[in-house]
C-alpha cells in the first residue's frame, strides 16, 4: 500500500516542466545590475513591476488603509475576527466596480455573484471542483499558461484536451479546432464539461476578437457545456483593439437569462493588473447561484486575508486613483512592449502582434536547427545558459509548432531590457543568418504591417482578417 | 449528464448540520448589549477575543510592520511581488520559534519543515490530499470539530471513521476504541491511512495525556499509518496538566529518525492562540521531506498574504512580547473558564474538567427528557430559541452520548458571560429540578473534585483513574432536523 497519496508521487504538479526549470536556473544565478551583471535576466516571469510608484504614493497618502483604521478609528478587532467566506462587503463592491471600469463600464458585476479566493490559482482549481468530476475534460486553446496543468488537473483529476491553434491565423480559435478537440476528448472516453480560455491570452498577449467569442458562445450553447474566461490580464490591454469581455458579448447578444448565461464564468485577480501577486487576491464571477454557493463554501480553503481585503477595498474605492492608475498602467506597458518589439526586430526576430499582457509571443523559428521540439529545447538551453536570458519555450505552453517563446517585458527596468536585447542581438549575429533569411524577415514584417492597418479598419465590423502571418 | 460536479450539488460540505444552523439563527438575531439586549448570545463560536487589546498597542508601537516598512524604508514592492510558496523566511523562522515556545521549548521546529497555508482549514485538507486517496479513511476520536466533515472529506473523497470515546473515562482515547474503529473501516472496505487527533481537544477542552499519545504512537507504528496532530489550540492551555505535544513524546522515546517519525504531522494556526482567524495563517509541520515538498506545491492553492506574513513575522520575532502575551492569554482564559464553570455549577450543570481551549464540554444529560438524540435536539432548540444562547450540540460533534454541549467562553465580555449564565440558570430552574437531582449533582461534583486531585497526583505515572459515571446507552446516529422541522416542533411545544 502506498504510504502517500498518488497525487504526491505522480508528477501532475507539472513542476518538472521547462517553465519551472528555467525559473530554477535563474534563482541560482540571478541578474543584478550591481552585484551580478552577468547573471541570468528573468524574462520568464509575467509580473507587472511598472507601476509600484503609483501604488506607493497612494499608500503614503492613505495610511489608515494599512493601519487597520477607518476614519481614524481602529477596526483591528473587526478585521482580526473577520473570516466570513462571503468576503468583506466593501472590498467586493470595490472589486466589482474595478472590474467594470476595466471593461469600459460596458458591463456591470453584482457582488452577490462574486467569490473571493486566494489568487486566480485557487479560483481556477475551485471552478474545476465545482463544474467537473475526476475523469472529465476541459478544452483549452494552445498555447496556454503552463500552470494550468497543475491548477486544473492535479488535485481535481480533471483532464485537459487541447484546442490546437496555429500561427496560420495568428493562433486564433477556429470552429474546426474546437470540434476536433471535442472529438479527441470523446475518442479518449472523456466527458467534456467545458472550455477554458484566457482572455487576454497568456502567452500570446492578444485579446480575443468578437468573432472568436461568438464562436465560443455558440459552441458551448450547442454542446451544453461551460465556458470559463480567465480575464486576469483584462487590465493590461494597452492598445487597440479594446478588450471585449465574454460578458459583453452575452449582453450584446441578449443572452442574459438564457441557459448559456449561467454556464459562463469569469476568473479575475489583482496579480497582473495591480502587480500584487503576493497579496493573493483572486475572484470567481458566476451567473449560476449554485456555483456561487458551492464556490463560496470552497473558498474556505483559500480565503483572502482580511488585512489585505481592507487595504484593497480602500484603494479600489478611490475611483480617482483607479482611473489614473489604469491609464498610466496602459501607457507604460505599451511603451515597454514597444521597446521589446523594436529591440527584437533589430535582432532580426519578430513577434506576434499583441495589444495586451506582460509578454510577447516571439517567433524564433528561423533560429532553430530543425523544425522540431528537440531543436526548440536546444535553442532554449542556449538562451538560458549562454545568452543568460530566462524565457519560456512554446512547448511548455503546449504550442503545437516549435520555435515560439514567451518573453516578458514588464518585470524589469528599461536598462535591463536594453541589456537583454543587446545580448540577444549578439547571440543572433553569432548564429550567422544569411542574407536570404534577412530578406524573408523584412518581407514578413512589411506584410504584417499592412495586415495590421487592414485589420484596424475592419474592427468595427466585428470581423478579423484570416490571413497568413 | 450532471451540469455541475457532484461536489457542488451534494451536502458533504456538512453545512446543513446544526453547528452551522445555530450560527445562522444567531446571525438573524445577534445579542448586543445596547442595540439588542434580548438577542441570541453567541456561545457556539470558538474565537479568542480576550487578548486583542494586547495586540493593538503592539501594532501602535511597531508602525513599520503595518506600514510595510523595514527600518523606516518601504518594502512594499518586495512584499507585493513575494508569492514564493516556500514562504517568507523570517515568518517561518518566527513561527517555528513561537511553536517551540508554546511547547516550553521541549521541542524545536525546523523552518524548512514548515509549510504555510491559508488557515488550518487549508492545512488539514492539504494533508488529506498528500496522505490519502479517494476512498481511503482517517480515524478520528469523537467528539470532534464539525468542520472536519467538510475539511477532510468534501473535495478529497477521504472518509472519516470515528473512534468512539465516552464519558466513562473522560472521553479519552483507548486501545479497544481505536481497534474497533480500524475494524469498522475494514468492514466498510476502507483503507485506513492514519489517525487525526486534535490536541488540545475541540470540543473537550482537554489536553491529551502521555499515555494516550503513547497509545497512538504504538498503534500507528504497528499499522504503519500516519498520525496528524492538529495542535491549533496548543497556545490555549491555561492550567495543568501542561501541554505535551506528540513531537515531545516521540523525542522522549528516542523515535526521531525512525520510520514513525516521518509519519507524524502537526497542524497549527494563529486563529485561536492569537485570535486572528481573519488573517488566514495556518501551517503544516512534517518530518517527511516528500510530504513537505508536495504540501508546499499544494499550498499554491491557499498561500498566506505576504502583507500578513510580514506583519506577523515582526510580531512573533518580538520574543519579549510573545512571552508576555502567552502568559496573559493563559491567565485570562483561565479566569473566563472558571467564571463559566462556576456559573454553570450554580445552575446545577457541570462540565468535563478542562485545562485548555476556548470552550467547555458541558453535561446537560440530566436536562434531557430522554436519553436520546431527539431529546438533545429538543433541548438545543429550546436553548437557542428560548434561552437565546447558541451552543453546539454534541451530536454535531459526532458524540455518541446524547446530552453534551460545547459552550464557548472566550468570545465575549465578562458581563455577557454573566448574562448568559443567568439566562441558563433561570431556564434550568424553570424546568423544575427535584431535590434528589440536586443532591446527586452535589455528590457527583464532590466525586469529580476528588478524582481530579487523584488524577493530578498520578499524572506523572502516566496513569488515569477510570471513574464511574452514568453509563449511557445509544443505538443510532442522530439525524439533524431541518429548520422547518425545528419551527414545527417549537410550535407544538409552545
Amino acid at each position: 500500500m502506498g504510504l502517500l497519496s498518488r497525487k504526491v508521487t505522480c508528477n501532475s504538479h507539472g513542476q518538472d516542466s521547462s517553465y519551472f526549470l528555467g525559473w530554477q536556473e535563474y534563482e541560482k544565478n540571478p541578474y543584478d545590475e550591481v552585484k551580478n551583471p552577468k547573471g541570468i535576466i528573468q524574462m520568464g516571469l509575467a509580473e507587472n513591476q511598472l507601476c509600484f510608484d503609483l501604488l506607493e504614493s497612494w499608500l503614503a497618502k492613505n495610511p489608515d488603509a494599512v493601519s487597520f483604521k477607518r476614519e481614524e478609528q481602529s477596526i483591528f478587532k473587526e478585521l482580526a475576527l473577520f473570516q466570513d467566506y462571503h468576503g468583506l462587503p466593501a472590498f467586493k463592491k470595490a472589486l466589482v466596480d474595478f472590474m467594470a471600469e476595466i471593461r469600459g463600464n460596458k458591463v456591470s458585476f453584482d457582488t452577490d455573484h462574486l467569490v473571493l479566493t486566494a489568487g486566480a490559482t485557487s479560483a481556477n482549481e475551485t471552478l474545476m471542483f465545482c463544474l467537473a468530476e475526476k475523469g472529465d475534460a476541459i478544452l483549452l486553446p494552445t498555447p496556454y499558461y503552463p500552470g494550468f496543468d497543475r491548477d486544473l488537473k492535479w488535485r481535481t483529476g480533471v483532464e485537459i484536451v487541447s484546442i490546437q491553434c496555429s500561427r496560420s491565423n495568428g493562433f486564433q480559435i477556429t470552429e474546426s479546432a474546437l470540434e476536433a478537440a471535442y472529438q479527441e476528448a470523446q475518442r479518449k472516453n472523456l466527458r467534456v464539461k467545458g472550455v477554458l480560455v484566457t482572455n487576454p491570452s497568456n502567452p500570446l498577449g492578444t485579446t480575443m476578437s468578437r468573432n472568436e467569442l461568438d464562436l465560443l458562445v455558440n459552441f458551448v450553447t450547442d454542446k451544453e457545456i461551460h465556458l470559463i474566461s480567465d480575464e486576469i490580464y483584462s487590465g493590461t490591454v494597452f492598445s487597440s483593439p479594446a478588450f471585449v469581455s465574454i460578458m459583453e458579448v452575452l449582453k450584446d447578444r441578449k443572452l442574459e437569462n438564457t441557459q448559456v448565461w449561467e454556464r459562463v464564468h469569469v476568473v479575475y485577480s489583482l496579480s497582473k493588473d495591480l502587480g500584487l501577486p503576493g497579496f493573493r487576491v483572486g475572484a470567481i464571477y458566476s451567473n449560476d447561484p449554485i456555483v456561487v454557493a458551492a464556490a463560496t463554501k470552497m473558498s474556505s480553503f483559500g480565503l483572502v486575508s482580511s488585512q489585505t481585503q481592507y487595504l484593497l477595498s480602500a484603494m479600489l474605492s478611490d475611483k480617482k486613483f483607479t482611473k489614473e492608475y489604469i491609464s498610466k498602467n496602459h501607457k507604460r506597458l505599451q511603451k515597454r512592449q514597444n521597446k521589446l518589439v523594436s529591440g527584437l526586430e533589430k535582432a532580426g526576430i519578430s513577434c506576434l502582434e499583441s495589444n495586451a499582457g506582460l509578454f510577447c509571443w516571439v517567433d524564433m523559428r528561423h533560429l532553430l536547427s530543425s523544425n522540431t521540439f528537440e531543436a526548440e529545447m536546444e535553442l532554449w538551453k542556449r538562451i538560458v545558459y549562454d545568452v543568460k536570458l530566462n524565457i519560456s519555450p512554446g512547448s511548455s505552453c503546449h504550442c503545437t509548432e516549435p520555435g515560439w517563446f514567451r518573453v516578458c517585458f514588464a518585470n524589469m527596468s528599461e536598462d535591463t531590457l536594453k541589456l537583454a536585447m543587446q545580448r540577444l542581438k549578439s547571440f543572433v549575429s553569432s548564429i550567422t543568418i544569411d542574407n536570404q533569411t534577412h530578406q524573408d524577415l523584412k518581407n514578413m514584417r512589411k506584410k504584417n504591417r499592412t495586415k495590421w492597418v487592414f485589420r484596424l479598419s475592419f474592427q468595427s465590423f466585428h470581423d478579423r482578417d484570416q490571413g497568413e502571418r | 449528464m450532471g451540469l455541475l460536479s457532484r461536489k457542488a450539488t451534494c451536502n458533504t460540505h456538512g453545512q446543513d448540520s446544526s453547528y452551522f444552523l445555530g450560527w445562522q439563527e444567531y446571525e438573524k438575531n445577534p445579542y448586543n448589549e445596547v442595540n439588542n439586549p434580548n438577542g441570541i448570545i453567541q456561545m457556539g463560536l470558538a474565537e479568542n477575543q480576550l487578548c486583542l487589546d494586547l495586540l493593538e498597542p503592539w501594532l501602535m508601537k511597531n508602525p513599520d510592520a503595518l506600514g510595510l516598512k523595514r527600518d523606516g524604508i518601504s518594502i512594499f514592492k518586495e512584499l507585493a511581488l513575494f508569492q514564493d510558496y516556500n514562504g517568507f523566511p523570517a515568518f517561518k523562522r518566527a513561527l517555528a520559534d513561537f511553536m517551540g515556545e508554546i511547547r516550553g521549548n521541549k521541542v524545536s521546529f525546523d523552518p524548512n519543515h514548515v509549510v504555510l497555508t491559508a488557515g488550518a482549514t487549508s492545512a488539514n485538507e492539504t494533508l488529506m490530499f498528500c496522505l490519502a486517496d479517494q476512498g481511503d479513511a482517517f480515524l478520528l476520536p469523537t467528539p470532534y470539530y464539525p468542520g472536519f466533515d467538510r475539511d477532510l472529506r468534501w473535495r478529497t473523497g477521504v472518509e472519516i471513521v470515528p473512534i468512539h470515546c465516552t464519558s466513562s473515562n473522560g472521553f479519552k482515547v483507548t486501545l479497544p476504541a481505536i481497534e474497533q474503529a480500524y475494524r469498522q473501516a475494514q468492514k466498510r472496505k476502507l483503507r485506513v491511512k492514519g489517525v487525526l487527533i486534535t490536541n488540545p481537544s475541540n470540543p473537550l477542552g482537554t489536553t491529551m495525556a502521555r499515555d494516550e499519545l503513547d497509545l497512538l504512537i504504538n498503534f500507528i507504528e504497528d499499522r504503519q499509518i500516519h498520525l496528524i496532530s492538529d495542535e491549533i489550540y496548543s497556545g490555549t492551555v491555561f492550567t495543568s496538566p501542561s501541554f505535551v505535544s506528540v513531537m515531545e513524546v516521540l523525542k522522549d522515546r528516542n523515535l526521531d529518525q525512525t520510520q514513525v517519525w516521518e509519519r507524524v504531522h502537526i497542524v497549527y494556526s494563529l486563529s485561536k492562540d492569537l485570535g486572528l482567524p481573519g488573517f488566514r495563517v495556518g501551517a503544516i509541520y512534517s518530518n517527511d521531506p516528500v510530504v513537505v515538498s508536495a504540501a508546499t506545491k499544494m499550498s499554491s492553492f491557499g498561500l498566506v498574504s505576504s502583507q500578513t506574513q510580514y506583519l506577523l513575522s515582526a510580531m512573533l520575532l518580538d520574543k519579549k512580547f510573545t512571552k508576555e502575551y502567552m502568559s496573559e492569554n493563559h491567565k485570562r482564559l483561565q479566569k473566563q473558564q472558571k467564571d463559566l464553570v462556576s456559573g454553570l455549577e450554580k445552575a446545577g450543570i457541570r462540565c468535563l474538567d478542562s485545562n485548555a481551549g476556548l470552550f467547555c464540554w458541558v453535561d446537560m444529560r440530566h436536562l434531557l427528557k430522554s436519553n436520546t438524540f431527539e431529546a438533545e435536539m429538543e433541548l438545543w432548540q429550546k436553548i437557542v430559541y428560548h434561552v437565546k444562547i447558541n451552543i453546539s450540540p454534541g451530536s454535531s460533534c459526532h458524540c455518541i452520548e446524547p446530552g453534551w454541549f460545547r459552550v464557548c467562553f472566550a468570545n465575549m465580555s465578562e458581563s455577557t458571560l454573566k448574562l448568559a449564565i443567568q439566562r441558563l440558570k433561570s431556564f434550568v430552574s424553570s424546568i423544575g429540578m427535584k431535590s434528589q437531582s440536586h443532591q446527586e449533582l452535589k455528590s457527583l461534583r464532590r466525586k469529580a473534585r476528588n478524582n481530579w486531585v487523584f488524577r493530578l497526583s498520578l499524572q506523572s505515572f502516566y496513569d488515569r483513574e477510570q471513574d464511574t459515571t452514568t453509563k449511557v446507552s445509544f443505538s443510532y446516529r442522530p439525524h439533524f432536523m431541518s429548520l422547518s422541522n425545528i419551527a414545527a416542533t417549537l410550535d407544538a411545544a409552545a
